[in-house]
This record gives C-alpha cells, structure tokens and sequence, in this order.
C-alpha cells in the first residue's frame, strides 16, 4: 500500500499554516534591537557623472545617523561584485567584465544605480533625508537599446568595453549549417524579439546587516535564493569578510523566480555599513524601487533561419542574438544567453547542424540576469515560431511538420549537435496527450462558430525540451562556470526516532519543507509531522548552491537520497547487531528493517535509539549517531519537456486576445508530490502568457528612463486574465541518471507558454496576412496589424 | 506632526500616537508587530495589504491610519478561531494549494473573504474577477479560483470536498 505521505501523494503543505496565519517571517518582518534604517540615494540618470554629493543638509535631518557614499565604501576597500560566470569570445578572448561597486563611484550607469545611502532612525526619516541629499550629477548620453548600443557612434557605457560589446560568443558548426543551407529547397526567416521583463516576485527585496563587534561576527538577512552562494561572493570578493565569521540567513522569502539570485549592492552596503554604524541596518525595497534595481529578464534580439526539405525536414538553423547585459554584469547573465539558450537550440528536433552567435552587450538600463527560464523561454520561443512558421509556409500541419521532425523516443540517448545529451523523452506521446485535450481536430468547427460570433479564433503549439536540474561542476566549469554545481543534504535522527534534514536547497514557494520531507517518509516510514526540513541558514546548513533551474528535487533531493543511502548502511549494521543476524540478511521493506524470511524487525526509530543510547551496539566496529551528510554533484542536466496548446479567440474590434483554453501536458520524469508540481506549471503559464500578452519592460529611447515603472505601467497577469489550465503529465521517461528519476519542473510552464501563445494568435491573424507579431501581443498591436490588412482579407 | 489613533483590531483595542502621515498598513506592520498583512507596491494594486475595516476588504496602504479611527479591524492574525482552527477560508487554500511563497496569500484571503460575503455563491468568472485587484505570482491564480470556490461552500456550511469537483 502506497505511504499516504510518501513519494507521489499530493501531500497538503506543512509551510501553509504560518503562510495561511500571517505567521511567515519574510525580511521585512524581522526587527533587531536597535535597528536602523536605510534608504539610497539613486541617479535619476542613465548615464551621469557624479561629481560632489553634499549631504549637509541631510545629516542635519531628524533621526539622521550617517550618509554615506561609494567614496567611503572605496576608503574601507570594499570590492566590486562579482560575476560568477566566464564567457569567452570567438576570439578566444574573455568577456569583458567592468567593476561593478556596490555604490556608484564616478559613475552612474542606470536610472537606479545608487550613489549614497542615508542611515537613519526610521525609514521615513530616512526618506525624508534622501531627498536633501545634494548630488552634482553631469548627465551624460545614454546607449539605452542593445541593437543601437552596438553600432559605432553610441554612448559608451564603460570605458573597458569598446562598441559596448561584453563578449561576442558561438555555438555549433557554421560550414556545416552553410553548406545545408546550400541544400535547401526552403529556407524560412524570420526576425524575433524576446523582450525585456521584470520577474516581479510579490515580496520587495530587502536586507538586514548586523554586526557583533563583541566576537567579530556578521550576520545578513536576505531575501535570497542561495545564502551560500551570498556568503561566498559577499565574504570573499566584496567584503573581505572570512566565511566562518559571515552567517547569511534567508528566511520566508516571497518569490524569486531568478531575480533573488544574485549578490545584490544593497546586500554588501547594509552589512558593510551595519559594523560601521555600530547597529543594524535595515533595508526594504519599494516596489518602483524594485522595478528599476531587481535584475531584469529576457531582452533578446534575434535573427533566425531554418532551413529544410522538400519533405519539411529541416536541415538546419541558425541564429544570430544581440543579449542585453544592462549596464553591470549580474552574477549569472553571461551564461543565460549562451550556454542556457544555444544549447537548446535543437529542441525536440533532429535538426543535424545548428549555429548560433550571440553578441552581449552593455547599455544604460538595469542589469539583465536570468528570470524563470533563463535562456530556455528564448530559445523555445525562437525554434517553435520558427516551427510554425514554416509550417505556415510550406502548407505543412503545425502538428505533422513536428511528428516529421522529432526525435523519436528510440533515439535516445540523443547527442544534439549543440552539446547537450538528451538522456530520455517520448516527444511524439506528449502531443498525442495533448491535442485530444484541447480537442484539436473540433477547431475548425469552434472557428467558425467564432466567426458567427464576430471573433476570430486561432490554435498553436510549443513542444518545448530544456535543460535543468543544472549542473554537472565539471561541465559548468569547462563552460565558465566560477562555481560547483552540486547540491549538499545532512539527515540527522533524533534519539527518539525523529529526523532533521539540513538541506541547501532553499524553499520560496516550491514546498521543500513538504516534499522533502515526503522523501524520508518513503524511505524510512518515518511519520511526516516527524520530518523537520531546515533550509536557509549558513550556519546550520552544508554548503549548498540553493534554488533556481528547476534543481531542488533533481539535485537538492539527490543528496537527500545519497545521505539517506548513508544512513541506511550504518542502519543496517546496527539492526543485524541488534537483532543477533548477518548484515547481508537486513532488508529494507515499508521502512521496517527486517531480517530476510523471518518477522524478526525493527524499525528506524528503534534503531535511533540504540544509536543514540548504545548499550546494544558494536561500539568496536561502528561509531554511535546516526547523523549522515552527503554531497551530489549531477551527472548531466535533466531535460524535462512537453506540449502545449493554446487557443485564442479575438475580438477584431478592440484587438483583445481571450486565452479560452490551454492545455500542457509534461514528462518531468517521476513525480514526488502532484499537487505541488501542477501548481508550478499553472504559474509558470501565467507567467509565458503573461510574456505573450501583457508584459513589456520599456525604457525610453533618449533618456533611458524606465517608463514601465510600476504596476500602473506594467501589466500583470491578473486573475481575469488567464483561465484555469488543463495540466497532465506522465511519469514514463523517467531521469536515468539521478536517484530519484526527477527532472524537475519549476520552469517548465514558463518555457513553453508564450510560444504556444503567440503561434495561435498568429494562426487567428493569419487572414490577414499577419506572419508575425513580437510579444506582448497587446490588442493595440494586434488592433492595429488588422487595420493594416488589405480590405479583401478583411473582409474574409 | 503626531496624532493619536485608536482602532480595534482583531478583536482587541489599540491606541498609538503616530505621524499623521502614517498609513493603516505601517500602524499594523510597525506600531503594532502585525506582520501578517504584506506590502508589495506603491500604487495601490497589488493586494497583498488587503484587511477588513468595518467589515469591508480595504487596502490597507491606501488609507491612513487615521482614517480607522474608530474602526473595527480584522488582519489575517485575526481569522482563525481561538483553539487555532483555520477560518473555512483559510482551510480551503490549504486544501487546494492555493497558495505557494505565501506574500500574496494574506491579502488574497482577506479579499476572497469578503468577495464571498457579497456573492456566496460565485462562479469561477465572478471570482477571477472580484480578485483584480489581488497579484499572485506564483500560483498563477488556477489553485486559488478552487480555492475560494471551495471556501465559498465551507462558509455557507457545504463540504470542501464536495466544492472541489
């Protein structure tokens, strides 16, 4: 009988009931004794030269403790940000990487960069103080596209990267894909835009920096992703601060979705300025505040050709990218537009040669790192409008043109010309799930019951495969990597029979408290309220790389497992003493150590306590304790993937596009709790739908101001936006190389979505003679693509 | 310039002296320790400082303090019962996995709440739109529509099971 609370149960959610109370602690929940607040001072330039900053007036303010600027921050010898990702151009020369302090120096690259900071008895003093802070700034021009920070006559942003270029990289075998080319009987062409976005997790970002001048110790509180990765980056490149006297604690964080990665300024400057004020240091973002500093996603500009057969095979792609950096390196931009994107530029397909070329470049606008996806929604996006479009244009069935192309299930393990090694996937069985769902063969009928109706109505697709569960350290080396990939768990029993498990994976909404703990239950039949999961704190944890590329069960729960393993070794040894038989006889069944062929048994808890209090117990052969720790660094990425169907239907009047049904169906391998990866999926596809028709984070051209700076310009998806999704998966490609045969899945939804999306708002258009629109597909540029049109299609 | 307000909140009287400025979210959040309810933008849409004043949802970062004086106040602290029992509400989220970071969530019941009180039965389209003016980003608001589907049965006495299908 299935453990109700094991591997595979829909378990409700242990974290639910501070969340569901208002019980959670989230950074701005948390007051220290004597706490200060900060607030920075930013540019309201692109592009500025900062010359004084008079804080006079400031310091006179009420409840004003200190202003301070990057110049102090430069006397203490504070470092500059790293970035933690190497990529070398085609050259073979490495990326350029320009300082990026913690506040600006001489410097102001983006509306935001913060110049000083004012340290005060309450934020609203502190607020009030900001304003009288007197910067002298001398504006500059500003390279505020990536296409036009390119060309020649532009504004330089550093002084150490001419052209604005980062790195200009490749992928692939361009003789190959030129000499396929030559070959083609058709060649389909096509210009795409992957626009910027803000990841706009709900919970601002905030800090606390704490200081014990007592025993030197420091203490960070963050809204963060990875503490560990902060400890490192922070203590050993900014700071100075050595690892074992930096504790950083990332409580209930509200969101992430990639942005609460990084090694943010404000991090450094609350815990630098917390010792030099001698109090704590508090720091909460406003959301516009967020809008402007919190890294960006996406912004990519691409050129792309596929080339195929008479038959609609294709033969090959290529695609060139411009990659907005923004005006710093982030800690992972570099490797989102190279080795998280190219990389995928198969697809589920066969393609035989792929070539891709990505330019990174700087300009005048917030740093771009990786948002839910990072570099798989672009490529995704990319190949399955492509996919469509050729379809469109060779008169071949979106559906057929991609059963002709697939990679079949028997192929693999399938080596892409891109690098990758796609382990196990059915694709052909994804879209044979999915299109009954969505009941594909009834569309004409619905279209033209659309029609009676005034409405236009069109179906696309996105079979989307990516790569997560990252990565291999080895891998992630050779390709620029500065740190390991691996994931660390310790599982320690309690004499009494109960479990704490320490784990480097970090929870912010993904349910790890809940899931992990499933894992043990399974395992050891230990009750699940006895499962504590401990995330988030440097100083309890391992070392660990923390949550993001839908890892956490892939890599995070591999540990567990490997840890588990240890335990159940040394349990193992402790039963046969205890139960008076050779080790080789104990088998493991239900959680119950069992003496093969007889009812002679104990269980976990039994077995705690004799580890614990061991008066029966081989103390000559085996230490006491049962308290295991282990490492797991992944054998390869894991490739979930899937299917989606959208169906649109418009009203030509006012250009508004209805999502009126979407079904995904996933292979995310094996499934340890449904309910928590169905809702993953469902936010992951409001997030790709609102790419597709909402959202759009846009500076303006000549200045560089950020015109979508906050909800009234940036447009959500809200509950009214969206339907409730038809979501199923499949457990029959399971990973072949992790121990739990997860592929993990909190990306996927995002990936595939916006493709899906826009395909059916392009097969809705198509009437007239719409080939192609860039996201968002707001109903003023889809209002205006129809005035466009040519009367006679019209009036089809 | 301070002056001084006086509220109940969840049940209990309370009586600060504040800056005249200071809004009901920052008098829960700072004066009181109440920080349950969430502040999540600067322009009055995200939702997640929704409490009830007088029995109605109100964005709490969109008044002042001083404008519930004299109120009756329930935050998200105030729901459930005094043994500890969750609000039907607050079960249903649960239940259905309504919720995933948990920012959005105070707010999210509090409106779904009172969007039930004035339409006890509604469907989903009645509840995706009575949630405008609540942001979820995580859940993608799917689980949350079952959700209060499932809590609107619960509140009028109905099985959450039942509500479910």
């Amino acid at each position: 009988m299935a453990n109700p609370n094991g591997i595979g149960a829909p378990v409700r959610r242990r974290e639910d009931a501070r969340f569901l109370t208002g019980r959670g602690t989230y950074t701005d929940d948390i007051i220290r004794p004597n706490q200060t607040h900060a607030v920075f001072v930013r540019s309201p330039y692109a592009h500025a030269r900062i010359g004084g900053i008079d804080a006079g007036e400031a310091m006179k303010a009420p409840g004003v403790i200190a202003v301070l600027t990057g110049a102090d921050m430069e006397a203490d010898k504070v470092g500059s940000l790293p970035c933690g990702w190497q990529i070398h151009s085609k050259d073979g020369s490495p990326m350029k990487e320009p300082p990026h302090f913690p506040i600006a120096r001489d410097r102001a690259r983006y509306v935001g960069d913060p110049v000083a900071v004012v340290i005060a008895e309450t934020r609203e003093q502190a607020k009030d103080a900001a304003e009288l802070v007197m910067v002298d700034y001398e504006e500059l021009p500003a390279a505020v596209t990536s296409v036009k920070a390119l060309d020649g006559s532009a504004p330089q942003v550093h002084g150490d990267a001419p052209g604005n270029l980062c790195f200009d990289w490749h992928l692939g075998d361009a003789a190959a894909v030129d000499a396929a080319f030559a070959q083609a009987a058709h060649v389909t062409k096509l210009d795409l835009v992957n626009q910027r976005l803000v990841p706009n997790a709900m919970e601002p970002r905030a800090a606390i920096g704490e200081y014990d001048r007592a025993n030197g110790d420091h203490t960070l509180t963050t809204t963060s992703q990875n503490p560990h990765v902060i400890r490192l980056l922070m203590g050993a490149f900014v700071l100075g601060i050595p690892e074992h006297k930096l504790r950083v604690v990332a409580p209930d964080v509200g969101g992430g979705f990639g942005s609460k990665i990084f090694h943010y300024g404000e991090e450094a400057v609350v815990t630098w300025a917390a010792k030099k004020v001698g109090r704590p240091v508090k720091w909460t973002a406003d959301r516009s505040e967020s809008f402007l500093t919190d890294a960006h996603g996406r912004d990519h500009v691409s050129h792309a050709e596929l080339a195929l057969d008479k038959d609609g095979h294709f033969l090959a792609l290529k695609v060139s990218t411009i990659a907005n950096m923004g005006a710093y390196l982030s800690t992972f931009a570099p490797s989102v537009p190279t080795y998280l994107y190219a990389t995928l530029l198969a697809g589920q397909y066969k393609t035989p040669a792929i070539y891709a070329e990505v330019k990174a470049v700087f300009t005048n606008t917030a740093p771009v790192d990786a948002y839910r996806g990072a570099g798989r929604p672009e490529a995704c996006y990319l190949i399955e409008r492509m996919v469509e479009v050729a379809a469109a244009e060779t008169g071949i069935d979106k559906a057929e043109i991609r059963r002709r192309n697939f990679i079949p299930a028997a192929a693999m393990p399938y080596q892409t010309p891109v690098a990758l090694q796609y382990d196990t996937g059915d694709f052909a069985k994804n879209l044979d799930i999915a299109l009954p769902m969505v009941d594909y063969d009834g569309f004409q009928a619905r279209k033209a019951e659309s029609a009676k109706r005034g409405k236009l109505r069109g179906i696309g697709l996105s079979t989307y495969i990516e790569a997560c569960g990252i990565a291999p350290s080895n891998i992630a080396g050779a390709l620029g990597a500065r740190a390991g990939l691996y994931e660390s768990a310790e599982v320690r029993f309690h004499p009494t029979g109960s479990v704490t498990v320490f784990t480097g994976s970090h929870s912010h909404g993904q349910g790890h408290e809940t899931t992990f703990a499933q894992l043990v239950a399974e395992r050891f039949g230990v009750p699940i309220e006895n499962v504590e999961i401990v995330h988030g704190d440097t100083s309890k944890i391992p070392f660990g790389m923390g949550t993001y590329g839908s890892r956490s069960l892939a890599v995070g729960g591999s540990a567990i497992v490997k840890a588990m393993d240890k335990v159940e070794r040394k349990a193992k040894k402790i039963a046969a003493h205890m139960l008076e038989a050779a080790e080789s006889d104990i088998e493991v069944k239900d959680g119950r150590f069992v003496v093969a062929g007889t009812d002679k048994a104990l269980s976990i808890g039994d077995i705690a306590l004799q580890a614990y209090v061991p008066h029966n117990f081989p103390l000559d052969e085996l230490e006491p304790g049962l308290d295991e720790q282990a490492f797991y660094d992944p054998k390869n990425f894991t490739y979930p993937n899937g299917c989606h169907v959208c169906e649109v239907e418009i009203d030509p009047d006012t250009g508004v596009v209805q999502v009126v049904n979407f079904a995904a169906v996933d292979d995310f391998g094996r499934v340890i709790n449904p309910l928590i990866v169905e809702g993953q999926v469902h936010g992951g596809l409001v997030q790709g739908i609102g790419q597709a028709l909402f959202e759009n984070c846009i500076y303006d051209e000549e200045s560089g101001q950020l015109i979508t700076g906050s909800y009234m310009d940036y447009c959500m998806p809200r509950a009214d936006d969206v339907p409730s999704f038809a979501v199923q998966y499949h457990e029959d490609q399971p990973c072949t190389h992790n121990p739990l045969g997860v592929k993990g899945c909190g990306e996927a939804g995002t990936i595939g979505a916006s493709a899906a999306v826009m395909n059916a708002v392009m097969d809705a258009l198509s009437p007239y003679g719409v080939t192609h629109m860039d996201m968002p597909a707001t109903p003023e540029k889809v209002w205006q693509a129809i005035q466009r049109a040519t009367p006679a299609q019209a009036a089809e | 310039m301070p002056c001084t307000v006086s509220m109940t909140v969840n049940g209990k009287a309370v009586s600060r002296e504040v800056e005249e400025r200071t809004l009901l979210v920052t008098f829960l959040r700072d004066h009181l320790g109440m920080t349950g309810t969430h502040v999540g933008c600067d322009t009055s849409q995200c939702g997640a400082c929704v409490v009830h004043v007088d029995g109605r949802s109100v964005k709490s970062c969109t008044m002042l303090a001083a404008q519930a004086d004299g109120a009756d106040v329930t935050t998200i602290e105030g729901l459930a019962a005094a043994d500890g029992s969750l609000h039907p509400m607050q079960a249903a989220f649960r239940e259905h996995h309504g919720l995933q970071c948990g920012f959005c969530t105070p707010g999210m019941v509090m409106s779904a709440i009172d969007l039930v009180k004035d339409n006890p039965n509604p469907t989903e389209h009645e509840i995706r739109e009575g949630l405008e003016g609540n942001i979820c980003r995580c859940t993608g608001y799917h689980n949350i529509v079952k959700a209060v589907k499932a809590g609107a049965e619960a509140m009028q006495g109905g099985s959450m099971k039942a509500a479910a299908e």
